[in-house]
Parts: C-alpha cells; structure tokens; sequence
C-alpha cells in the first residue's frame, strides 16, 4: 500500500508582551559584600532558563561577569511587583527593568571606583568584571573589590531599581484599532511528512525551521525553546485532546493513557537556524521567543498532508481515523 | 508495617501501611526531594527509581516490596563528591529545562546502559518510551545517552 | 551570535542544570511542615446544574478529618483572577453557592490529616444536583433561544461597554470583538476569486510533567505564606488577599522551580481554596491535584473555530479578509476576553490586507474553563491562517512560497489594527528556511525584502 510524501510550510509571527500593554515589570539588583549581586525578581524559572538568561543581561548591564550575578525568582518578599511569567514577556520587560538597574549600579560603581583610582568616572570603562582606565588596561579593579569597598568604606549601597511597563494600549471598540504589542518575532517551518494510506499514520520525517528572535540572549536556550516547542507541535497536530469527541464531553481524557503525548521515539530530525533583528524596545534587541516556537508546527505538518494526500484536513489532531477519512472522502 | 531498605546507600525504617506505594513513603513520609510525583499510576516515568539495580515506577511498587532491598534514586548515583557519566552526559548535553522528568530520565537511561552499553536508536526510543518529558523535545536526552554508547 | 557583548549572546549552561541531574532542584511537592494537613475536594459530577443540598454528616465524623469547607467558609466569594487588572467580570465563585456550571467544579473541600482521609471522607459528602441540560455547542451557546448560563443575558462576553478593562462603562456593547479597516464590501466584489475555510482545534492540555501542588502555611500575626507552582506569584497574592479580605503585603508567595507551565499555571486555580483552609483552620495545608484533575479540571487551551473568508486578486494579492472566531471560553471568563482580543487582533497573520472585518467571539459553554496556553490565541490563528493561506495558493494556481512572499507585510505598511509595522522580518526567514530546506527560490523572490 502506498506511502505518501509530502511537503508543507508554515510562516508566521508572535508578538511580545501581553496584549495591549500595561503589564509592568520591577526588579531590585542588591550587591553583596563579596561582589555578588542578586537579581530580585517576581518572574518564575520554568524550565525556560530566565534564571540564566536574565543574569546574562544584569551581568551586560552592569559590567559584572556573569559567574558573579544570581537571579533570585518567585518570592513576593524579595521581589517587587512582576505581571506574570507569561505572553513571552519575561526577557523582553524583566530584561528591560534589570537593563535599568543594571545601569542605576555601574553609575554607583563607576563613581565608587573613580575615588578610589583618583580619576573623573567619565575616563573609566567597566566590561567583564573589570573597571579600567580607558586606554590605561593596567590601571584597574576589579568590580569584587569595589563593591566591598563601597559598602565598608565609601558608604554607598549598591542597589539599582528598574522598571519597565508598555503603556496599556487604548482600544476603539468599533474598529480595534489599538498598539497590541511591543514587537513581532518570526518564523517560517517547513515540514516533510509520510502519510501510510493502510494505516492513516502520520510521520514526520523532517522540519526546517528558521526563527527571528531579534537578539538571542542565550543561543542555547532559544535552542532547547525550539526543539521543545517542535515536540509540543507536534503533540497538538498528531494526537492531542482532552475532549476527542469534542463538543461533547464524553471519552473525555482523564490520564496519559488516552491523552497521548509524543516519546522520544516521536522527535522528528530538525535543521534549524536562529536570526536576529534587534528591536530597539527590547533588552539588547532581545524579542519573546518561548510560545512562537510551538505555533508553527501544527500547521505546517497538515499543509504537509494536504500535500501528500491532496485533501485539507481541518480539525485537529489529525489522527490515523481522521486522515483515512479524508482518504475515502477523496475517492 | 515496619519496612527497613537501603535508600541511596543509608539504612532507613518507616512505618507503612500494606496498600502504600513506594513512592507515598518516599515523598510524603521521608521526604525525599530526587524523585518527582508525576501521575501516580506509572504512565509518566517520572517516579522512576532504581531497586536493586533496576528500573521500577515508585508508584506502581508497593512500599513492602523494598523490605531489604537497596532503593537508589538519582541523588545516590554520585561518588565521593563525583558525578556519575550519566549525570556528566546530560550536563553536558543540556538535557533538561524545568528538570521534573529528569530523574526518572537520568535512571532509565543508567538501566538501559548498564545492561545494553551500545545501544540502537530503536532500543534508546523503546527504553525512554515510557518517560514523558514536555519541556525538551528529547533531543538533547537522546544525545546524552548516544554519547555514552560505546562503539559496537 | 554577534562578537559585540561580554555576556549576552553567549551560550552559556542554564545555571539549574546541576539540582536537575542530582535530584537537588525544590519543587512544591517537597514543602512540608509538621502537622500539615491535606486537601480533598469533593467535584460535581455533573455538567451543569443547581445545588440543592449539601450534607457533610457522615464525613464529618470521619476519624482524620479536621473540617470541611463550603462557600460560607470563604470571607468573599469570588475567584478575582484578572479581574484585578480590569479585565472581568469576576463571574466565577471560589467554592460555589447555589449552583455548578462544569462536571467537576469543586462544591466543597474535606481538610484531613492525610491524602486518603480526605479521600475517603470526600466520598462520603453528599450533593443533591438538580440537573439541568448542559451548553456545550458553541454555536447552539450563540443562539437567541440558548438556556444562558453566564449572569448578564447572553452566553458571549460583551465587548465595548466596560466589561473588557478596555472600555468605558455606558456604551453600547456587542458580543464580540471587532477588528474593522478599510472596505472589505468593495474588496469582495473586486475579487477574481473568494475562497473560504472553517477550522477548529479542540481544547488541548498544558500537561506538564508537574501537576499542580499548593502548600499554604499561615503564619503569626494573621499573615501567611503560599508555596505554590504558579507563573504569577502576584496575580495569587493579589486575588487571595482579595478573596480572604487582608492586606497583600501580609502574603508571601513563594514559587520555587516549576516543572513546567506552559500558560497552564498562570491562572491562580487552586491556590485561594487552599489559603482560605489554611485560615480557617490555623494550621499548614497542602493541595496536591491528581492527574485526572489535571485533564479534568485544570485549565486548557480553549477550543477554538474560525471561519476565514478570502477575496483575492489573479495575480496573487489578499484584497480582503473575513473572519469569525469562535472561543470557549468554558464556564467562567478566566482571562478568556483577553485571549479573544489577542486572537482577533492577529487573523491577518504576517500579511498585509489592506481590507479587513473581524468579530472574535468569547463563548461560554459548561465545560472546564479554558484559559492561556502557549501562543495563546495566535497558535490558533497561525494555525487556520496558514491553512487559508495554502486553499488560497492552490486555488490561484499559485506556489505556496510565492503567494507568501507576496503578502507579507513590510515595514511601513500597517496592521489591522493600524499600527505602523517597523519589526517586519518575514520575507528574510523564508528565505532562510527554504534555503535550509534545499529550496531554490526564483529571483524575482529572492530580490524581495521587508523593506518595500
């Protein structure tokens, strides 16, 4: 019996942030006395890797190594106010908070260090953990030693707030016409499929998927972004619902024995590439990237079946029954 | 009943009662922290842990079957202070995010070497069928266990 | 990627990584404190219906059981969630009073000394239901003569008269979002071809490999702390403060890593039921779902259908787009209107149609209230755009590449919703994707680019 190949695409765009705006993000930067600083913040580590990814940007920021710089997350004690680890906001506004504190505290440091070496703050430069006389790489301190020395000689706390808030947008209600978003991320997904004629089962053999994320803070964990959001996917095209007969409520899934979620084995093989196209209201040119990854997925694999076996199947999943259907229907 | 097994190399005795699950007795009676609640009813993998050497659902063990045994859960794989391969490979192979499956996956992944050290793609995706994991795509668990396979 | 930072661009290892692979990572689950009690709830088995009578009696007596909460235990009553930062109404009760609008809303929880007490206990509470006829069908939901099951007439959120946290309160509303621009009416009759298309994904389930687990400690001077695996520590604060009338600033939310959200523990759930047991009865109260609860009960992805309508010229170009999305919402808002305008706003994809008219229905049926899951509404969107786009393609004879290339938008133009575009990147990643893929693009699409 036939199997059948085919080929689908999918290009798409996610915007960043909650829609419409007014979602404000703070963060408190404290430096300790040995030369670390913690990160506050109200943003939550899922697994995403914030933790790692908003300690990079404190880290640029101030001029710290990152080795130096913790993120403490999800306590309301600590943290000031965050709206929520949601719509790919969180590196775009937290980032941009902690670009401003992260600012608040090179000054501090600068001004600090500039007393201690005798010169004007405006001739020090600060990069890596390291404060420097600009053209004089000899002349320097480290950022350790002059964060304990303003807090046990000069005096100084070594503290930056940052804040960061998309003004809420106004919406006509006869038009919608409103500013949704800060800004688009990219994507474009093509998908190679083997349709089984005999069977209705979809295999997914390959995906090509290319994102613009306006700056990767951490090329590794957009990577695990992509892969994951491949399988997540490929989950919603192939097998995953909670209701099957859906409108009704019956066979509802109530366990992973009917709500079937890919294994390993399921991965297809991916080729993937990262660009960049800094936007200027983001840290660093940095764009949300966590949910774009999972968006395009779906329906580049049924753009594949429908070119397989040249029907549309339209409801997902597209399951084995659903794609025998669409075969019977065609003949 | 009183029930006394190794856990990750120390003896410890608890009450349980008969209908207990290992994993029940782990989590909320010891307070075991390296292994996860995920279903409890063995469909997610992430309650794996090791008794006597080999791969069992806590949750689908009943408490008394430890009576004795050696439990290991994935905080009992390092030795004197020095992570295990499995532990390096998926260190180095970035094979988790939110880290919930990942001891489960660490587990089934030590079981299958131990008893196949160069194993198929086939047999590598039958081993980890049974571990859900929703975060990583697999890939990079995948590479962790391919890297530790020796070459045939 | 670029030389240009010391530390961002770099690839550097998720700092968790080490607590993963050892078992070190603290998760909710493992919070305990000494005599900490457990949470059961006792759900309705029904879809929809009025609750005549509730009897805890025999539970009560259950050796264990500490207390057995109802809606009169709860200082006031209404589960906030978004309602706080506008978007509402607060239509959805913490535990429920008279009546039940999903098969296993929860109608009252047993607090006992362990899991299996309150199970147990929990199956001995008794609820008389009166059943009604459930709404399931998002359509019958939107006709005239639907049984309404929300408080406000119509079984569709309205839009435009305050309740959307957009608008002002006094205008006239209608039952759904509208996104307008242009002359869609002139753009259909220009067309050389009209092509249309129905889609719908049904709900999907977050499922992560971490249900949800809630610890609630209360602690001296009437403050209390919640450990919980929440996305928006703050969004629990501010409701269970709320709902149990005290400062915020007397609750500690504490989320340590989360195994997993995915928009599936945005929505404070669970958390205020355990924070009023924990008040109630002075001690530590722990809330660990089942994973039935978690298909069953946790949010989902809402299902969603949308019927898109294409007018488009013979050499390639989308005059005009019309659309109607449909959104379940389930039986309560949650931040359902949210995602409908998000979704709404975004049906002309990466493209540029000058001509538009969309209406985005917020629908309410007697099912599992649905809410955020990643890509919140534009998963769906992208998902029938891209599949309109394809009927689109074939209908013109034209290559799926080409036809994309052609309509999407570039910097300058505007959306529908009137927004300059300034961020435009498509045309570039296609033509690194096909490129990966081994595509051999022809030049005249090769030459295009998001700037003009």
């Amino acid at each position: 019996m036939a199997r059948l190949r085919g080929r689908g695409i999918a290009a798409i765009c996610y915007p960043t942030g909650m829609n419409l705006g007014g979602d404000p993000s703070q963060t408190v930067i404290v430096a300790q006395p040995d030369g670390k600083f913690i990160v506050n913040v109200a943003s939550v580590e899922l697994g995403q890797g914030l933790r790692t990814a908003l300690a990079q940007i404190a880290a640029e920021a101030i001029g710290a190594s990152v080795e130096d710089v913790e993120v403490r997350f999800g306590d309301t004690q600590t943290a000031p106010h965050d709206t929520g680890t949601f719509a790919s906001r969180t590196t775009h506004r937290m980032g941009n908070a902690i670009v401003k504190a992260g600012q608040e505290i090179r000054q501090i440091l600068l001004d600090v260090a500039s007393k201690i070496l005798e010169v004007s703050p405006q001739d020090l430069e600060i990069g890596n953990g390291k404060i420097w006389v600009r053209g004089v790489p000899d002349k320097f301190l480290t950022v350790k030693h002059v964060v304990n020395q303003a807090q046990f000689v000069y005096n100084t706390p070594v503290v930056g707030k940052g804040h960061y808030v998309k003004p809420k947008s106004d919406v006509d209600p006869d038009t919608g016409e409103s500013d949704p978003h800060s800004t688009m991320a990219h994507g474009c997904i093509v998908a190679d499929v083997e349709v089984d004629a005999e069977t209705g089962v979809v295999t997914v053999l390959q995906i090509y998927t290319v994102y613009e994320v306006g700056r990767a803070i951490n090329p590794k964990l957009v990577e695990g972004q992509i892969i994951g959001g491949m399988l997540m996917g490929l989950g919603a095209a192939l097998t995953e619902t909670v209701y099957p007969r859906y409108p009704e409520l019956t066979h509802q899934a109530t366990s992973f024995r009917e709500y079937v979620l890919p294994t390993a084995g399921d991965a297809p093989k991916i080729v993937y590439k990262i660009v960049e196209s800094p936007t200027e209201t983001g840290p660093y040119g940095a764009k949300g990237v966590g949910e774009m990854v999972a968006n395009g997925i779906a329906p580049a694999i049924v753009n594949a079946v429908y070119d397989a076996i040249g029907v549309q199947i339209t409801e997902l999943p597209i399951t084995p029954e659903k794609v025998l259907k669409a075969l019977r229907e065609k003949q | 009943m009183r029930i006394k097994f190794k856990l990750d190399g120390e003896v410890v005795e608890v009450d349980a009662k008969h209908t207990d699950t290992l994993l029940k007795i782990l989590k909320d009676k010891l307070g075991v922290g390296a292994v996860h609640f995920g279903c409890g009813e063995g469909t997610c993998g992430a309650c794996i842990v090791l008794v006597n050497g080999r791969p069992r659902y806590s949750c689908l063990t009943l408490a008394g079957y430890v009576d004795g045994k050696e439990v290991t859960t994935v905080a009992g794989l390092a030795h004197d202070g020095e992570l295990s391969e499995i532990q390096k490979a998926f260190l180095e192979n970035d094979a988790a995010q939110c880290g919930y499956c990942t001891p489960g996956m660490i587990l089934i992944a030590k079981a299958l070497l131990d008893r196949n050290p160069s194993p198929s793609d086939e047999e590598i995706f039958d081993a980890l069928a049974g571990n859900l994991c929703r975060c990583t795509g697999y890939v990079p668990i995948i590479n962790a266990i391919k890297s530790l396979s020796k070459k045939r | 990627m670029s030389g240009q930072f010391a530390a961002v661009s770099a690839p550097i290892k998720n700092v968790q990584l080490l607590g993963h692979v050892t078992g070190a990572t603290q998760y909710v689950d493992e919070i305990s404190f000494p005599g900490m009690l457990w949470i059961k709830a006792v759900r309705s088995p029904v879809a929809r219906g009025k609750i005549k009578k509730i009897d805890t009696s025999r539970a009560e007596k259950v050796p264990g059981v500490i207390k057995i909460i109802t809606a009169k235990d709860v200082p006031n009553n209404i589960h906030v969630n978004m309602a706080g930062i506008g978007i509402g109404p607060p239509d959805e009760p913490v535990l429920p009073e008279d009546e039940v609008k999903y098969k296993g809303e929860a109608i009252c929880l047993v607090v006992a000394r362990d899991e299996e007490t309150a199970l147990k206990a929990a199956q001995l509470v008794e609820v008389e239901i009166e059943e009604l006829p459930p709404v399931l069908d998002m359509e019958e939901a939107l006709k005239p003569d639907a049984p309404v099951i929300t408080k406000w007439g119509i079984n569709a959120f309205i839009y435009g008269s305050g309740m959307d946290g957009a608008t002002k309160p006094g205008r006239p509303g209608r039952p759904f979002f509208l996104v307008r621009r242009g002359d869609v009416e002139t753009a259909f009759k220009q067309a050389d071809k009209v092509v249309k298309g129905s889609y719908i994904i049904p709900p999907i389930e977050h499922a992560p490999i971490e249900p949800h687990v809630c610890v609630a400690k209360p602690e001296h001077g009437g403050k209390l702390t919640i450990y919980t695996t929440t996305q928006a520590p703050y969004f629990v604060r501010d409701n269970v403060a709320t709902i149990l009338n005290i400062p915020a600033s007397n609750i500690r939310v504490i989320a340590p890593a989360v195994g997993g959200g995915f928009g599936g523990k945005v929505d404070p759930e669970f958390e205020m039921q355990v924070a009023v047991a924990a008040m109630r009865v002075g001690r530590p109260v722990k809330w660990r779902w089942t994973r039935e609860e978690e298909f069953t009960i946790s949010t989902t992805r809402p299902a969603i259908k949308i019927e898109i309508e294409d007018a488009l010229s013979k050499d390639g170009l989308i005059l005009g787009r019309r659309a109607r999305l449909l959104h379940d919402s389930g039986a309560y808002t949650r931040t359902s209107p949210y995602g409908v305008i998000k979704a709404t706003v975004n049906l002309s994809g990466p493209y540029h149609i000058p001509n538009v008219y969309y209406e985005g229905y917020c629908v309410y049926t007697n099912r599992q209230p649905s809410s955020a899951m990643r890509g919140y509404g534009v998963f769906e969107v992208s998902y029938a755009v891209e599949l309109q786009m394809e009927r689109d393609a074939r209908t013109l004879g034209l290559d799926s590449w080409e036809f994309r290339f052609k309509n999407a938008y570039r910097n300058g133009q505007v959306t529908a919703t009137g927004r300059p575009i300034d961020d435009a990147y498509l045309v570039e990643v296609m033509k690194e994707a096909a490129s990966l893929a081994g595509v051999k693009l022809p030049s005249h699409l090769l030459q295009m680019s998001s700037w003009g």
